[in-house]
């Protein structure tokens, strides 16, 4: 078991990286420079504006997309040079991802949207498990359309979690959720994060979360403005919001 | 990789109006070529095995009379492996119940045996006994043709004299396969008989005795068949020698060729052009429906799933549907060529079809169809999986947002729905681009497939109202004095008598040969002409030859040049005649001189062969019964009798053939437009439902939807008629024979259906989505993106 004590050992770093959209004529500068560290088994939480840049950074980090300029190291992986190989395997075995629209796949019930990613990854869970995590052990054989906007994002968690990941990138996972929910749902990534010492970001627009993580990085305008250590984080069911 | 393949299933099962539609072009691609080349290989085939096994000989030749005993001779020239001597005699029957006029060509076949060479099939019935003269053996068509049967009577009248027969049996040979009487373009199966006898009745009905007319023999392998010929004219020139000739020259096997070649044309053209339609629209709407895919396909890349096996997740995807269309395909087209190989039988009368399914043409036509789709499908599935998850898995961004054409060109007062319309196509030109293109290709094929009804009734129209206006047209059993056409002047009914003259002769020019004749005209005339390029008529030099265009580029000949002719009767004079002018005929080739000319060249004074008339119609069949009772009339041939057996040829050989390939035409079109329709659905019911939520009407979300299905196949209709247009041409072009040339005319009708069966197609899939849109909820639309 790994403790948030433990030596600092350095998961994630990013310099000076930069991402660029290009529509047309316009540019769109979404990360201007951002230097930031993600550590070993750490729960940290993404606060920034909308439009901030923090979707494209956490895409970034999980090798969804990548940056304009600038270095993304993964451990002792530059995942800015990496090949499309590496950067499959970095995705298949070591990241968890919880996307800000789901992305569930329509065709494919909750438990097959989370087998999905069982199927190929190497020491999963059982999909019911996950599934049974974030409450949905009701729901196992209903499709995406068949579920509220909320048990979408959950089955969307149950995937991400479900391969027992060493990271979990979370993008605003509980922003459909009610407050009951909602600290559920922390309370399994909380979880997850001290049993398998996976190292979880979380993206949210709600400041109370920052106070159940152990660091806090704010985003604005396409740079990190303010990294907040919380000596003494709460557990999820202390939040009130 | 279980909950992948269980999408997969999920994804066959939504996806299966589209797939069926995939499946149908599939099919029908496959189905056309493999119906194409297997009814084609049918035919060469069963040619072959005829031949091969029924001994077909390799030289023919005619001659007046010769003694039996030179036969000898004949058989020791160098090459001969086997030879027979024959005796024919043209004939004219009486078939109880049809008063039209019958003749035919009675050969004689070794007393009650088989003969050596050009063994007879028998389809019924028996050979004649040998010590029997009274009985015949009759061609199959013409026994067909009246529902004669062994057993039944028939009145012959050989030279001159009236002989009761009795059936024997009903046979084929190798020989007529092609029945067709000399001289004629169609075949006329109920006017034209063969019959066999006994080789001792057919010396005494024709004074032959001990004495032989015709030789048939082959060669052995390496014979040089030029010497051959060469030498046995030589035997046979004393005796009234016509001229050998080899199988290219003989009439059932030239006809044959001929007919394979066209059919061929078509056989190999249309289908390499519905398989390249498939395999393009193939490629373009596997590549669209993958793209339809495309979030998903970056979800599974962002959960670490690797090219290969999202590429595999979608090609078994797309195989499925393209077996199951192979699978039809084949068997559809393997079903379809038995039955088209079985419609040519009625018109190349092979005893039996030799019938295979080649793998190898069916593995052809599915790698074809399916290496289409396959790259259709990768492509996509590479360009979405080229992309950053992170954008892929976001809705394809408009590219360009501006005021659309259009609206720019100052165009006010455009409602909403339709300025999405238009921004819509202005914004994915190459995606609209491409389902114009498919549905033209569509039209296009439509019109390649249903063209060729109106291009035979102008060539109907040409000859027979333009070219040849005579009712009837005789010919004499030898040339005559041109007294003669008094006599049939004076016949009650008939208006107007024109005498021609005709020669067979060999033409040449250079060392390209055509066997065929001349025809001499008189001049002015007024029932036949011959028509100029723009279908005028004109008149004929008094020196030269008019050629036919299409003979003219037989021979490579032009005006100006000097046409070498080998006369093939009377005297056998070799000539040499300017070539004049040129002449447009669709139908035969032709060498036309003026009858005067004609008769100086011959060495011969003012004679004819026959005579072109004009008949008051109510007096047709008795004006034909006295003709028929004049001992020099050979033959009678009416014009309703030569329109009737051209259209049953074309109905046979052309329009059979395009009657399968209108519908397979069809059944593509109506896919590409339904596929086209479905995927356009698939692509806009989120915004759809969108606009729904933001209070626009069901008409109007439906108006945007099919508004732009309709304003598509609109602007595809100009395309589709110029490809079409191109697509005709290079079928007429490829189907150029000295029978017929089928003349590229485009009316309006063709241009009419092919629209019509696409705007059909469009509406079905309009009514489709129609009910689609109904069931659109809004609510499930906007949760999950497909
Ligand atoms: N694919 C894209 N193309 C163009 N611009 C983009 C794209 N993705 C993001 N952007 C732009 O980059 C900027 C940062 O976007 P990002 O999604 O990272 O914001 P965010 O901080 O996650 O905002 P929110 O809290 O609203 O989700 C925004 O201005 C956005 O418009
Ligand atoms: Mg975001």
């Amino acid at each position: 078991m790994v403790t948030p004590s433990s030596p600092r050992e350095r998961v994630f770093h990013t310099r000076a990286l930069t991402r660029v959209f290009r529509l047309g004529e316009v540019e769109i500068h979404a990360l201007r420079g951002v230097d930031m560290e993600l550590y070993a088994g750490e729960f940290v939480v993404l606060l920034g504006a909308s439009g901030s840049g923090k979707s494209t950074l956490l895409n970034i980090l999980g090798g969804l997309d990548s940056g304009t300029e600038g270095e993304v190291w993964y451990k002792d992986i530059d995942l800015s040079r990496a090949s499309e190989r590496v950067l499959t395997d970095f995705r298949r075995h070591h990241v968890g991802f919880v996307f800000q629209f789901y992305n569930l796949i329509p065709s494919l019930t909750a438990r097959e949207n989370v087998a999905i990613v069982t199927d190929i990854a190497r020491e999963p869970m059982d999909p019911s498990d996950a599934l049974a995590l974030v409450g949905l052990e009701q729901r196992l054989d209903h499709f995406p359309a068949q579920l509220s906007g909320g048990e979408q994002q959950r089955v969307a968690i149950a995937r991400a979690i479900a391969k027992k990941p060493d990271v979990l990138l979370c993008d605003e996972p509980t922003g459909a959720l009610d407050s009951k929910t909602g600290i559920k749902v922390l309370e399994v990534l909380r979880r997850i994060n001290r049993e398998l010492g996976t190292t979880t970001a979380v993206i949210t627009h709600n400041a109370v979360i920052a106070d159940m993580a152990e660091r806090m990085i704010r985003l604005s305008d396409g740079r990190v403005s303010e990294v907040t250590n919380n000596a003494h984080p709460v557990d999820p069911d202390q939040l009130h919001w | 990789m279980r909950a992948l393949n269980i999408k997969l299933l999920r994804n066959l099962w939504t996806l299966k109006g589209q797939g069926i539609a995939i499946a149908v072009v599939i099919a029908t691609g496959v189905a056309m070529f493999v119906m194409s080349f297997t009814a084609l290989d049918a035919l060469r085939l069963s040619q072959q095995s005829v031949y091969q096994s029924q001994r077909f000989s390799e030289v023919f030749a005619n001659l007046k009379r010769a003694p039996e005993s030179l036969a000898e001779r004949l058989r020791a020239v160098p090459g001969v492996a086997t030879l027979e001597t024959r005796v024919q005699a043209p004939v004219k029957l009486q078939v109880p119940g049809f008063d039209q006029p019958v003749t035919g060509l009675a050969q004689s076949i070794p007393d009650g045996r088989q003969p050596q060479l050009n063994q007879l099939y028998l389809r019924a019935g028996q050979l004649p006994e040998a010590n029997r003269n009274d009985q015949v053996l009759l061609s199959e068509a013409f026994a067909e043709a009246h529902e004669l049967q062994p057993g039944d009577r028939l009145s012959v009248v050989i030279n001159g004299r009236y002989q009761a027969l009795w059936i024997s049996g009903i046979a084929l040979s190798p020989e007529y396969i092609y029945q067709i009487r000399p001289g004629d373009l169609f075949p006329d199966f109920s006017r034209y008989a063969i019959l066999w006898m006994n080789r001792d009745a057919l010396e005494s009905a024709f004074d032959m005795d001990g004495a032989f007319n015709n030789v048939a023999l082959t060669l052995y392998t390496g014979a040089s068949e030029q010497m051959v010929i060469d030498r046995v004219d030589q035997l046979l020139e004393p005796w009234g020698g016509l001229g050998a000739y080899g199988r290219e020259d003989q009439l059932s096997h030239r006809f044959i060729e001929q007919e394979l070649e066209q059919v061929a044309a078509m056989a190999v053209f249309l289908p390499l052009i519905f398989i390249g339609v498939s395999a393009f629209l193939l490629n373009v709407v596997a590549a669209r429906l993958i793209r339809t895919q495309r979030e998903q396909i970056a979800v599974l890349k962002a959960f670490g799933y690797d090219g290969v096996a999202v590429a595999g997740h979608y090609l078994m995807l797309v195989l499925v549907i393209v077996l199951f269309g192979s699978v039809l395909g084949v068997f559809l087209g393997t079903w379809l060529a038995s039955g088209l190989a079985g419609m040519y039988q009625e018109f190349f009368r092979f005893p039996w079809l030799e019938f295979r399914l080649k793998p190898s043409v069916a593995l052809t036509a599915i790698a074809i169809a399916g290496g289409a789709t396959a790259i259709g499908t990768l492509t996509s599935v590479y360009r979405a999986f080229r992309l950053p998850p992170a954008e892929a898995m976001r809705p394809e961004p408009p590219t360009h947002f501006r005021r659309t054409l259009i609206e720019r060109l100052g165009i006010r007062g455009l409602s909403q729905p339709t300025r999405i319309i238009l921004r819509n196509l202005e914004r994915q030109p190459i995606k609209a681009g491409l389902s114009i293109l498919g549905i033209s290709l569509a039209v296009g094929m439509m019109m390649l497939t249903g063209f060729q009804k109106g291009s035979i009734d102008y060539m109907m129209d040409v000859q027979f109202r333009l070219a040849q206006k005579q009712d009837m047209t005789v010919t004499f059993i030898e040339p005559t004095q041109r007294g003669a056409l008094h006599e049939l002047r004076a016949l009650p009914g008939v208006r107007y008598v024109e005498g021609f003259r005709s020669a067979s002769a060999i033409l040449q020019y250079g060392h390209r040969t055509y066997r065929g004749g001349l025809q001499g005209f008189s001049d002015p005339r007024s029932l036949v002409q011959v028509l100029d390029e723009q279908l005028q008529p004109i008149a004929i030099p008094d020196e030269g030859v008019l050629l036919t265009d299409h003979l003219a580029r037989m021979l490579g000949i032009g005006v100006g040049d000097t046409l070498q002719v080998k006369v093939q009767e009377g005297r056998q004079p070799e000539l040499a005649i300017p070539v004049a002018g040129l002449v447009t005929e669709f139908i035969g080739v032709g060498a036309y001189l003026r009858r005067e000319t004609l008769a100086r060249l011959l060495g011969e004074g003012d004679t004819v062969s026959g005579a072109f008339l004009a008949v008051e119609p109510e007096q047709v069949a008795e004006v034909n019964r006295r003709l028929e009772a004049m001992p020099r009339v050979a033959g009678v041939s009416q014009r309703e009798t030569m329109i009737r057996a051209f259209d049953d040829m074309m109905s046979d050989s052309m329009l059979v053939f395009t009657f399968f390939s209108v519908f397979m035409a069809g059944s593509i079109a109506f896919a590409v437009v339904y596929n086209n329709a479905r995927i356009a659905f698939a692509e806009r019911s989120r915004e759809l439902a969108t606009l729904r939520v933001l209070g626009f009407t069901r008409p109007e979300i439906a108006f945007i939807l099919l508004g732009e299905l309709m304003l598509l196949t609109l602007l595809a209709m100009p395309l589709g008629f110029l490809l079409g247009a191109g697509l005709c041409h290079l079928l007429t072009v490829g189907m150029q024979t000295d029978l017929y040339r089928v003349p590229l005319v485009l009316t309006a009708d063709t241009y009419a259906s092919a629209a019509l069966v696409v705007l059909v197609a469009t509406l079905l899939s309009a009514l489709m989505m129609g009910r689609a849109l109904a069931k659109l909820d809004m609510v499930s639309a906007l949760k999950s993106a497909e």
